[in-house]
């Protein structure tokens, strides 16, 4: 009898092995991301990366979703502060965060209309973003003059080129661990911006940072809420175990 | 009844203790639902507080806001509408504003913050009709009374200070909500005077 | 007093529905095999997650809005607007994918012990209707959020319909109601999905409950409790009083009354899986892409497919089936072949022990290498289309109807151990 439960755990750990490695496999070779390693519960973060947002995407990216007030009481902003250093466009204070550029005509602008960024930390995850942000180079082929490692010929220019500069694109030869040449191209030191390398980045984590807020504005609650519930129902769980113990003592 | 050979004092407690923990289990995961039919952020964005330009108002005239998805009366009194308020105290339910039917701070002789504007709901206290301005031409409804509020559903009747009169099926003065100055020209409305 | 006030009216209502009668013969006096292992309480965590499904999906029909314009944006407005919307939201939708893990827990479990066995076909059968609507609950569920995976994996799976023989592009037309998918299938969907699907499940679920309770529970020996009248010695009968209905029938030996020995279990095992289900609907609701993929959080846009449309993980092994079969048509059958099986299985199963445990070798590494074709499916199912991948799909595809042709040969004829009279201790 034991016996069998064994086997059949082994079969199933097989299975969920099995399962991991495929897994493994799926996600083979793409494009590497840096990791973003921003941090939720930094408000002075997701305040800066909000004014970086605010001055630099929500020309062209909206956050329909989310509420300016919402987004102050979340990120620890008082309401007269808000109003008046965080609402550029003047709209009222409970509703969304909208621009007024007309999509029709920014898809003809850019090849197609600027996405809405709600979701954008979830969709491509804060990794990608943060990446992204970092990864334009030179190419004047494009028609806004830049292209991206991370979204090959993407439409959008270098909206923050003035605080990074400009970079390009590299392509030099490397010896793989089987002793194979092979190709690959990287991004040389972005020159000309009034930031440095390590400030630029500072920026990019910061937006980041907000914008994996604005996917999901309550992670952190959710989260909270999380640790009591399992607490509680780890506690019911040690009750019910005992009770279940004292009513089959009746039958063993 | 019972199928239980056993019934000690332990198990007694266990069940008693599974049965309370798990009880409050159950509120616990309550609250999500019920806190869900709270008004939404959206709700409350339409409903928050609105501005109300009050400067261009003649005096007599009235002009109507929306708040909440209400009408709300707004009344430039002439001098002469304030100083005839005190007359027909008798003929009134609640003359004195005894009622909670407005602010602290507009429990007064003229039921408003400044004497000279009348901020009322615009919704008869009686079954929720918009009851109808009359300037200058009320005393058809009450006599020597010039200018006040008529309902045309039930015929209820109010005066300049949305006080009801007696012997209609209005049973309290219209309400005023809670509103406040931002400055001599600009009405606030949904927001108490000093909270804003 | 009071006391005699309560009896006095459970009195009346007995006299009038047989209240009492019915908590006795399905709860309190129902005989329960006393040897129910840990396989055994997926039967009660499937009410459980379904009452979840049930109770959240009112909650969330109060603010969603089934219609093309607006439903991603309803869903948004669930999750930030809606006070707890979030939660709600996620208890949904994570309870979906518990929903399909119970499941197939509970069908393992049925696989194992030999529970769809004479004279338990018809028991077997409701559960598998059950499995059925489930499958085209979640599927119509899936598309309400109305995001860009939910629109193409609808997409993807309505073109089935166009496999059928000659009426193929008039049936596809029909079910989206449109030339492409749209409002018009969204509503539809929405309909069947909150009201007519869950009146089928709760009408089947009460079916397979009462054709559960009128043959038995079987139990992981294979053993039954239920022996006939007078057979069994007065001091070996079990100490437990059963109903009337059950007793007079048979004398029942190596049992327990459902409640409250076993609702106290079920309760310590509903408390442990709430445990597991809460770490993952607070801290990873997402299910690390399984559970709510990432191009659903980009609205339904038919111009625009994703990059890889994967079908949620539950449908993974049937999706497989189909991809691997380089047929549109033959892809088809052999997609609902594979669920046909599972229907037919009582009859596959020429054998009269139930228990693996009594069972041949050969009938456990059947069932093992069934186990891992099925997950192994699952896992291709949610992965690109390589050629490897297609490669071990058919292998595992092969593992997968192979379980039923072989157990149609070997069962006859199989090399049992001898099963016991009684359950041991």
């Amino acid at each position: 009898m034991k016996k069998l439960i064994i086997a059949a755990t082994f079969g199933i750990l097989f299975s969920v092995t099995t399962f991991m490695s495929f897994t493994a496999v799926a996600s083979g070779p793409s494009i590497h991301l840096d990791k973003a390693n921003n941090d939720l519960s930094d408000k002075e973060s997701l305040k800066k990366g909000f004014k970086t947002y605010l001055n630099y995407c929500l020309g062209c990216h909206q956050l329909q979703y989310q509420r300016y007030n919402r987004t102050f009481d979340d990120l620890g902003i008082d309401k007269a502060d808000g109003v008046a250093n965080y609402m550029p466009t003047g709209d009222k204070v409970g509703g969304h965060i909208l621009n007024t550029m007309p999509e029709e005509e920014a898809a003809k602008w850019f090849g197609s209309a600027p996405p809405d960024l709600t979701l954008e930390a979830r969709l491509r995850s804060p990794d990608w973003i943060y990446t992204y942000l970092r990864s334009f180079y030179i190419d004047e082929s494009r028609p806004f003059d830049v292209n991206n490692t991370v979204f090959k010929d993407v439409g959008m220019p270098h909206v923050l080129q003035s605080l990074q500069g400009v970079s390009t694109l590299v392509v030099h030869k490397e010896l793989d661990e089987h002793g194979e040449e092979h190709e690959v191209s990287s991004l040389s030191p972005a020159m000309g911006g009034s930031l440095t390398a390590e400030e630029y980045d500072v920026v990019i984590r910061d937006l980041t940072n907000f914008l994996e807020y604005v996917g999901e504005p309550n992670k952190l609650e959710r989260k909270a809420i999380g640790y009591w519930v399992l607490a509680f129902l780890f506690f019911f769980f040690i009750i019910s175990y005992f009770l279940k113990k004292e009513y089959w003592k009746d039958v063993h | 009844m019972s199928n239980v050979p056993v019934n000690n004092g332990r198990r007694r407690f266990l069940t008693a203790a599974t049965a309370v923990v798990g009880g409050v289990g159950v509120v616990g995961a309550a609250v999500p639902f019920i806190a869900s039919w709270n008004p939404s952020a959206r709700a409350k964005a339409a409903g928050a507080p609105v501005e109300v330009n009050i400067g261009k108002i003649q005096p007599g005239q009235l002009i109507r806001a929306e708040w909440r998805g209400k009408p709300v009366y707004v009344v430039r009194r002439t001098e002469q509408t304030v100083s005839n308020l005190a007359k027909h105290d008798d003929q009134l339910r609640d003359p004195n504003s005894e009622k909670a039917q407005q602010p602290v701070y507009a429990t007064n002789a003229y039921r408003s913050i400044k004497p000279e504007f009348l901020v009322a709901l615009g919704v008869c206290t009686h079954l929720g009709c918009a009851p109808t301005h009359h300037a200058g031409d009320f005393d058809q409804f009450v006599e020597g009374v010039p200018n006040g509020f008529f309902c045309p559903c039930h015929g209820s009747k109010f005066d300049m200070a949305g006080r009801v009169f007696q012997g209609v099926p209005a049973p309290l003065n219209l309400v005023v909500p809670e509103h406040s100055y931002i400055n001599d020209d600009t009405l606030l409305i949904g927001v108490a005077q000093g909270d804003a | 007093m009071l006391m005699k006030l309560a009896t006095d009216f459970m009195g009346w209502i007995d006299k009038r529905l047989p209240v009492t009668d019915a908590w006795n013969k399905h709860l309190a006096q129902y005989p329960a095999p006393k040897n129910f292992n840990f396989w055994y309480f997926f039967g009660s965590l499937a009410m459980l997650v379904l009452v979840n499904q049930i109770v959240t999906g009112i909650w969330l029909t109060m603010n969603y809005e089934p219609s093309g314009e607006g439903a991603f944006a309803s869903v948004e407005y669930i999750m930030r607007d809606v006070d707890f919307g979030w939660l709600l939201r996620y208890m949904h939708s994570t309870g979906a994918s518990a929903f399909f893990v119970v499941v197939y827990m509970h069908m393992m479990r049925g696989l194992m012990y030999g529970s769809y066995q004479k004279p338990r076909e018809l028991l077997w059968i409701f559960g598998m209707l059950i499995f059925l609507v489930l499958m085209a609950e979640a599927f119509m569920g899936y598309l309400l959020p109305w995001g860009n995976m939910s629109y193409w994996g609808a997409q993807v799976i309505i073109s089935l319909f166009g496999a059928v023989p000659i009426i193929g592009d008039d049936l596809t037309l029909w079910i989206r109601g449109d030339y492409v998918i749209s409002g018009a299938t969204l509503n539809r969907f929405f309909a069947l999905h909150v009201i007519a699907m869950p009146l089928v499940l709760v009408v089947l679920v009460f079916l397979h409950i009462l054709a559960l309770h009128e043959v038995g529970s079987n139990n992981p020996e294979g053993v039954d409790i239920k022996k006939p009248k007078g057979s069994v010695k007065l001091e070996e009968l079990s100490k437990f009083t059963f109903h009337k209905q059950y007793s007079d029938k048979y004398d029942i030996v190596d049992a327990v009354p459902f409640h409250p020995y076993y609702s106290v279990k079920d309760i310590m095992g509903v408390a442990g899986f709430l445990f597991l289900f809460c770490w993952v609907m607070f801290f990873a609701p997402e299910g690390g892409g399984y559970f709510m993929e990432a191009p659903n959080f980009t609205p339904a846009n038919g111009l625009k497919t994703p990059e890889h449309i994967a079908p949620v993980w539950y449908f993974g092994p049937f999706y497989t089936i189909l991809r691997v079969v380089p047929d549109k048509l033959l892809g088809a059958v052999a997609m609902f072949g594979a669920i046909v099986m599972l229907f037919a299985l009582p009859w596959f199963d020429r054998g009269v022990v139930k228990s693996v445990r009594y069972r041949s070798k050969l009938h456990l590494v059947n069932l093992i290498q069934f186990a891992i074709c099925f997950v192994v499916l699952g896992a291709l199912g949610t992965m690109p289309a390589t050629p490897t991948a297609n490669l071990i799909g058919v292998i595992a595809s092969f593992g997968y109807f192979g379980f039923f042709i072989a157990l149609w040969f070997y069962s006859k004829n199989e090399n049992t151990k001898p099963v016991p009279e009684r359950i041991a201790d």
